[in-house]
């Protein structure tokens, strides 16, 4: 018999990986609240898995728990909503990259505990590995403990369900390899590093649906207070990447490869 | 008075990884720094001793030490109950951590029971006015920023390959063990391998000197207006064998087999690097067929010198990304490359 699961996908936002970035004092971004964002790369995989999941589990629902500017999430929404059905929990706060991981982890953790009828038996609580703004890899785990949950996965690659319910689960660890780990069951939590899916196509039907629920959910979303206390920013710079770089335009395949052959040789 | 607790854990032959060395090195950095500062060692595995012997030659106070066959699993219930204890017995208030797979699972959460706080890819540790503080990046190694914190205990997990290595020698330690009570909720999970490429087939090296980045280019249609992707394949791999470098793909390459185009076999997102992939550290990087935007080029952050092969003298690469970007045709010239290389056996 297979299991209905309540799978919770954590997912924020992050400036869309295209736009320039520049930091200023705070630490901020430069015009953060103008560049476009999308919803965290990672994230997003674990909301596609989720969504197949959910597909292959009769009876399993999928919600995507975000925090971000109200604006902003609003925006992301009118596009995710078309790639899976899910249930938007909002909360509304800042998605900066230097704020507090523990924070956010708090507030989330907070907004999936008043989901009606949360079991712990069904529970999946799904994320990106790390995000695209703070990049630590930090916050899924801080979520699970908040949750008392001590089965965690990071850098998910697939997840399986055993005939017997239990859950196959591959990890990336060093040298390009995975490890299979095995648990009996739910409750896990899964930061999912790229997965096995592509994106799914945009389907209007699963976007108007989507957004009937995620339009209330945005109005009702609460304020979540994040900061970064504690933390004390020393600076926060560019790196000075510009490298003089020496364009070779006529010179012999044959020349070129001797070239790179002395250069991967010496030094 | 900090005390800073450098918690390693061995590997599957009870040594203790390069990775694990740096981050006693970057923890003996800090004890320098910061005067009246203590240095203790955690060690977590099946067994330890031999661990702790082969560095006990550097000025660590104390070894703490917590084995047993349910430390020898990668396991975040266990490793998080052995860290959680270690860290108590030692008092910690400054954790130094190599940024392993296994260690970046588990640690921030156990900041979190110890009501401390965790930064990860930490790539510098050093003292402002005699208080710790570390370099780490942010929004996918686009900023650098430098910081400090009032919270303990500070877990400081070190990126591998960020660090000199401590060359410590070795001798005898003597390891003070911990004990810890597993309830069964930490044994609901079990480790039941590793899933590794063929040796034949291992593209990802993370020693090698050199990075070779392909990009979706290798997968077009060339100057004969058809594709060549079998070709493709054979002269990168051949040129992965012979020069022994790692293979990494630009995002475009790697999404190809989701999209069912023509693909490289060997390809897969675990050699991707850039926004969403990864962000190794060689001394060389050679890009061929890639155009170097912004997104992917993120991903050669440490990547030393930088060479690029590539028809469009416009690419990314030109405007200051790469040392040398070659304006020519990929297929030929690594052809050429692996005569020379086949020479030279």
């Amino acid at each position: 018999m297979s299991t209905a699961y309540q799978i919770i996908v954590c997912g924020s936002v992050v400036p869309d990986p295209l736009q320039t970035l520049e930091p200023i004092t705070g630490p901020a971004l430069k015009n953060e609240m103008m560049l476009p964002a999308v919803l965290d790369p990672w994230a997003a995989h674990a909301l596609f898995e989720a969504a197949n999941l959910a597909k292959t589990a009769p009876g399993s629902k999928v919600w995507l728990v975000s925090l971000g500017p109200k604006a902003k999430l609003q925006q992301v929404m009118m596009t995710v909503a078309q790639k899976a059905p899910f249930e938007l929990v909002a909360l509304d706060g800042s998605a900066s990259g230097f704020t507090e991981a523990a924070d956010v982890a708090a507030a989330l953790a907070d907004a999936i505990k008043t989901i009606p009828g949360l079991d712990m038996a069904r529970l999946l609580v799904f994320g990106g590995w790390e995000s695209a703004s703070r990049g630590a890899g930090v916050t899924m785990q801080i979520v699970g403990e908040l949750l008392g949950i001590v089965n965690q996965f990071q850098g998910v690659d697939q997840l399986t369900i055993g005939a017997d319910g239990s859950l196959e689960i591959l990890e990336r660890i060093e040298g390009g390899k995975h490890q299979i780990s095995k648990c009996v069951g739910p409750p896990a939590v899964l930061g999912w590093a790229t997965g096995n899916l592509p994106e799914p196509p945009n389907n209007p039907q699963i976007g108007m649906t989507n957004m009937r629920a995620i339009m209330p959910a945005l109005q009702k979303a609460k304020p979540a207070k994040i900061g970064a206390g504690g933390i004390k920013f020393t600076s926060v710079s560019l790196p000075k990447q510009q490298r003089q770089t020496k364009i070779v335009k006529d010179a012999s395949d044959d020349e070129i490869a001797k070239e790179l052959v002395e250069w991967n040789t010496n030094g | 008075m900090e005390t800073i607790l450098v918690l390693v854990h061995t590997e599957a032959d009870g040594s203790l990884a390069k990775s694990a060395r740096e981050a006693l090195r970057a923890a003996r950095t800090l004890n320098k720094a910061i005067a009246g500062s203590s240095l203790v060692v955690g060690l977590v595995g099946e067994n330890v001793q031999s661990a702790a012997n082969s560095i006990s030659a550097s000025p660590v106070m104390k070894y703490f030490g917590m084995t047993g066959a349910d430390f020898g699993q990668s396991r975040y219930s266990t490793d998080a109950a052995a860290a959680e204890a270690i860290c108590k017995a030692a008092n910690a208030t400054i954790v130094v951590a190599p940024a392993t797979s296994r260690w970046a699972r588990v640690l921030p959460g156990v900041a979190q029971r110890l009501g401390g706080r965790a930064d990860t890819h930490v790539t510098g540790v050093s003292d402002a006015d005699g208080k710790p503080s570390i370099n780490r990046w942010y929004y996918r190694q686009r900023m650098e920023a430098v910081l400090t914190r009032t919270q303990r205990p500070w877990f400081m997990l070190i990126d591998p390959g960020s660090q000199t290595a401590c060359d410590c020698g070795a001798g005898t330690a003597t390891v003070e063990m911990v004990a810890v009570n597993l309830s069964d909720a930490c044994k609901r999970t079990t480790v039941v391998g590793i899933r590794e490429p063929k040796a034949d087939q291992q593209t990802i090296r993370p020693d090698a000197k050199l990075l070779f980045v392909a990009g979706a280019g290798w997968t077009k249609k060339q100057s004969d207006g058809k594709t060549h992707t079998d070709d493709a394949a054979k002269i990168i791999l051949e040129f992965l064998n012979k020069s022994k470098a790692s293979l990494g793909g630009s995002k475009s390459v790697v999404d190809l087999s989701g999209e069912g185009q023509a693909v490289l076999p060997f390809m897969t997102h675990l050699n991707q690097i850039g926004q969403t992939g990864a962000t190794p550290r060689h001394p060389k990087g050679l890009s061929t067929c890639c155009h170097g935007e912004e997104p992917h080029a993120v991903g050669w952050r440490f990547v030393s010198e930088r060479r690029a092969v590539n028809l469009d003298p416009n690419c990314g690469w030109a405007r200051g990304k790469a040392d040398v970007l070659y304006v020519a045709d990929a297929f030929e010239v690594m052809r050429k490359v692996n005569a020379l290389l086949a020479g030279k056996k």
